[in-house]
């Protein structure tokens, strides 16, 4: 039988961001520039193989600047900052004194290729996780990802939708305000201007949201049923806990330094309070979902990627630590080890096993019979 | 369908009810046209039909409204929402989503439609009004009539029996207006869908209407067929009242029925009109090359145009044909990309907002921007002391504008109409040679429409030039001296009223319609030449 590549399709936005997280939670395992370096490759390949046309799908280039700022300011601040004065000094700042009481914090003085390479390395990690997130944002429809939460959730995230069409006009309504300021005679700009920018945009703001809720009710948005108020408090409770005990247990996990019982025991928790509250919560809300996306072997396919990934480079992690964090005392030139090296490059496989985006603008039957 | 029985709405702190003792029914299947001036009620009135009045706007209602058997008093609006569906003034205003097609979807999501039903239901809606090829298209780049089509499209997927319309058309061009008119009336005669309907603009829709319900402002209402509804106290479009000028009977509703009356009157008329048009005086607003441009848009191309003193001069087009932004390049606050105005002999971009604003005044297409202040005293005392104006001189052009209005009152209380005209006053207090206005007739009624016509001529007999930018036809066949018309940012047509307006099919206002080929443009002038009074 002869392979065919499956139709174009939006990919299922859960599984973009359980592969970016997966990938995320194998960064944070090392400080390794070479093993770094080749995750932000890999995920670079995957948005530019696999992005959409609509306009979130360029932001990953303002999360690549936004990592390296990142790089720069922590290497640079801890030039200036740092307190190691030992080690292969590449260059001498002129020391500050400092009063007493900001003792143990130096000012200047001389800057060791060791500390500037241990703050670069910790830049890059956190640089590489901030790509992650960034490329699970280009990836995947901010919007369709919101849509796919749970119900209990559903206010929640179309409150988010909201505003995110709110803010745009709101600017619009401040530059329109400013524009007709003119008008009267009054400069745009100063103190004396705030209020009379202010208002008029606060009140255009006030009664463009009277307008949205009055329409949204209309069209039968908060359609639930009822529910005793006893219920209603014991889902929020349940909900809370569950979240908070799912952060700790994450902060748990991505942190290699926590207790490794905590974490598991914590996620595991809060994983079922929040299932067990959203689900009781999700009950009584009566809506369905236009075109869900389907869960389909390539969306488990992609997901798995990024979750293998993150299990080797957990478990090497583990076992043998040192592999990837290389030595800055003695300075050496880091390896690349072999096994973290293959859990990073199973990352680039979505960029063949992803359905190929569709494109902004169907052809429609004429355009295509006539080509 | 809809049942009112003994229905009183009083709003909290109003002195008296906005609506009492309203007892009627709307048959199934008719388009209903809701009539009256701003302020009596017609936004009330259609809110009570699912429910906004009193759940989402609070007030008092007595009696009760019964649709489809259900009685809003026990079924807020969300409960109604498979029945009824309601389409703003302002579209933009009410979509949830972003794209054609989610919107079209959001509806049934809330009514937890099954998945398959709601995807046949968006493909059938699509086509029904007409929007097919732009489904996937963010809403906000569609322009006024396809965003008019999406918001009734997003309530039609629901199939609600009833679909209630807060003046549809009142920001559309002609054309678009069509359109959108197009698509209404193919739902009550192919779905049998029952539509309540209030609009000002009544040459466009009395010609569709089976019923109208008037509201005369004290609260009541009345309602029958069309015919018998059109008595002179109730507004009416301009066939109507040269029908009722020439003792037509029955009384004509659209163009069509008044031809068939039309050439014993052209007989009675005989020669050409004799319009006194406004001799051009001296030229106070010369501009030459006004380009703007934002990005890859061109919004006005290579305009060159002088405006003389004495005359109205109409500005139309289409919604996005650049009005707009060659008014506020003009005036000099507006972006201008190349190009030269003179007014006085300076160029009003150069010069201070204050100096600027003392040689073109612009009145913005919402006016309320340029208020910020509790009431409109303080307002006019502000204005006062922005343009170096001795203290009560907005206040005595106000009082010129608009008589008696309360100056204790908050700016944004005031009606539409009572808003321009203190905005308008605002701007005429720092004395400026040319006056400019934004699309002034959105959302005003025949008599408010009627007063600013008046308003336009006494400034143009002051000298001043007078340029208004609108869709309304009928308001420029009454008001302008010179109509210019702009098609993607260039001047197409440029003449006198009658000129330009006769020529074409989508701005001939209905009188011209009827009485074509003889160049007549208002029933006023019809009057005149007949020697009879003019009609309020």
């Amino acid at each position: 039988m002869r392979w065919t590549e499956p139709l174009p399709r939006a990919l299922h936005p859960m599984a973009w961001w359980l592969w970016a997280l997966g990938l995320a939670t194998a960064v944070s395992r090392t400080t390794n520039p070479l093993l770094i370096a080749v995750l932000l490759a890999v995920v670079g390949y995957v948005v530019v193989a696999r992005r959409g046309a609509a306009p979130w799908a360029r932001a990953f280039p303002a999360y690549l600047l936004l990592a390296l700022s990142v790089v720069a300011i922590r290497v640079v601040f801890n030039a200036v900052l740092g307190s190691v004065d030992e080690g292969h000094v590449l260059l001498t700042l002129p020391r500050v004194g400092l009063p007493d009481w900001a003792k143990g914090v130096s000012l200047g003085g001389p800057v060791t290729a060791e500390e500037v390479l241990a703050a670069a390395y910790d830049g890059l990690r956190l640089g590489a996780l901030i790509c992650c997130v960034g490329a699970a944002n280009a990836l995947a429809n901010p919007k369709r990802a919101l849509r796919s939460l749970p119900p209990a959730l559903y206010e929640i995230g179309s409150a988010v939708v909201v505003a995110m069409t709110f803010a745009p006009q709101m600017v619009e309504s401040v530059l329109r305000v400013r524009r007709a300021r003119r008008l009267r005679g009054a400069p745009g700009k100063g103190l004396r201007a705030v209020r009379a920018i202010a208002i008029p945009v606060l009140e255009d703001a006030l009664s463009r949201s009277l307008l949205l809720a009055a329409a949204m009710d209309s069209r039968g948005y908060g359609r639930t049923l009822d529910v005793p108020r006893r219920v209603r408090r014991t889902t929020s409770a349940l909900v809370l806990a569950g979240l908070l005990a799912l952060c700790l247990g994450l902060y748990g996990l991505l942190d290699g330094t926590a207790p490794r019982l905590l974490g598991v025991t914590a996620l595991g928790v809060g994983l079922a309070l929040s299932a067990l509250g959203l689900g009781i919560a999700g009950r009584r809300v009566r809506r369905s979902t236009y075109r869900p996306d389907p869960w389909r072997p390539a969306e488990w396919a992609v997901a798995m990627c990024g979750v293998t990934s993150a299990a080797i480079m957990v478990a090497v992690g583990s076992y043998d630590p040192l592999l990837l964090h290389p030595s800055l005392d003695p300075l050496q030139w880091p390896d690349l080890p072999v096994l973290p090296l293959v859990a990073v490059l199973i990352g680039l496989l979505p960029a063949w096993l992803a359905p190929r985006p569709e494109p902004l603008l169907r052809r429609t039957h004429a355009m295509a019979v006539a080509a | 369908m809809i049942r009112f029985e003994h229905v009183g709405v009083t709003y909290p702190e109003a002195s008296f009810p906005v609506l009492r003792d309203i007892d009627l029914t709307l048959p199934e299947g008719e388009l209903c046209l809701v009539l009256g001036r701003t302020g009596a009620g017609k936004s009330t009135l259609l809110g009570t039909i699912n429910g906004l009045v009193p759940h989402f706007t609070g007030g008092t209602l007595s009696g009760r409204v019964l649709v489809d058997g259900r009685d809003t008093r026990t079924h807020p609006p969300r409960e109604l929402a498979d029945v009824v569906g309601v389409v703003g003034q302002d579209p933009l205003a009410g979509f949830v989503t972003d794209t054609v097609e989610e919107e079209l979807a959001y509806g049934m999501e809330q009514l937890a439609l099954p998945a398959d039903v709601m995807r046949k239901r968006v493909e059938e809606t699509l086509d029904l009004v007409g929007l097919a090829d732009l489904r996937s298209r963010p809403l906000r780049d569609l322009s006024g009539g396809q965003q008019q089509r999406a918001a009734i499209g997003a309530v039609l997927t629901c199939h609600p029996r009833i679909l209630v319309l807060d003046e549809p058309t009142s920001a559309l061009d002609p054309t678009a207006a069509e359109e959108v008119l197009a698509a209404i009336t193919r739902l009550v005669h192919d779905l049998g869908v029952t539509v309540v309907m209030a609009e000002h603009r009544l040459e466009r829709v009395l010609q569709y209407a089976d019923r109208v319900l008037f509201l005369p402002g004290d609260g009541t209402a009345r309602s029958g067929l069309p015919v018998d509804m059109m008595t002179p106290d109730v507004p009416s479009p301009p066939v109507v009242q040269l029908g009722r000028l020439a003792g037509w009977h029955p009384l004509p509703l659209s163009v069509r029925d008044a031809r068939r009356h039309a050439p014993a009157l052209r007989e009675r008329l005989g020669a050409k009109p004799q319009r006194a048009t406004a001799r051009p005086g001296p030229v106070r607003l010369r501009a030459r090359d006004v380009t703007v441009r934002y990005g890859d848009v061109i919004a006005v191309r290579a305009v060159d145009l002088d405006l003389a003193g004495g005359q109205v001069c109409g500005l139309m087009g289409r919604n996005g044909a650049g009005k707009s932004s060659l008014l506020w390049s003009l005036q000099g606050a507006g972006r201008r990309t190349a190009g030269t105005v003179d007014v006085r002999g300076v160029d009003p971009a150069g010069q201070p907002a204050a100096a600027a604003r003392a040689l073109v005044g612009l009145v913005p297409q919402s006016a309320a921007d340029l208020l910020y202040l509790e009431t409109v005293a303080e307002e006019l005392e502000q204005a006062d002391r922005e343009s170096g104006r001795p203290a009560g001189s907005a206040s005595q052009l106000l009082d010129e504008l608009l008589p008696a209005l309360p100056r204790d009152v908050h700016p944004r209380d005031l009606s539409e109409g009572q808003r321009l005209a203190l905005v308008l006053a605002i701007q005429l207090v720092a004395g400026p040679d040319v006056v400019l206005l934004d699309e002034p007739t959105r959302g005003l009624d025949y008599d408010a429409k009627s007063r600013l016509a008046g308003v336009l001529r006494d400034l143009a007999a002051k000298g001043h030039a007078v340029v208004v930018s609108t869709h309304d036809v009928e308001f420029v066949a009454a008001s302008c001296d010179r109509v210019v018309v702009l098609a993607d940012g260039e001047v197409v047509a440029d003449g006198t009223t009658g000129e330009v307006v006769l020529s074409s099919p989508t701005f001939a206002p209905q009188v011209a319609k009827v009485l074509s080929p003889t160049p007549w443009l208002t029933v006023a002038d019809v009057a005149d030449a007949l020697d009879l009074p003019r009609p309020a």
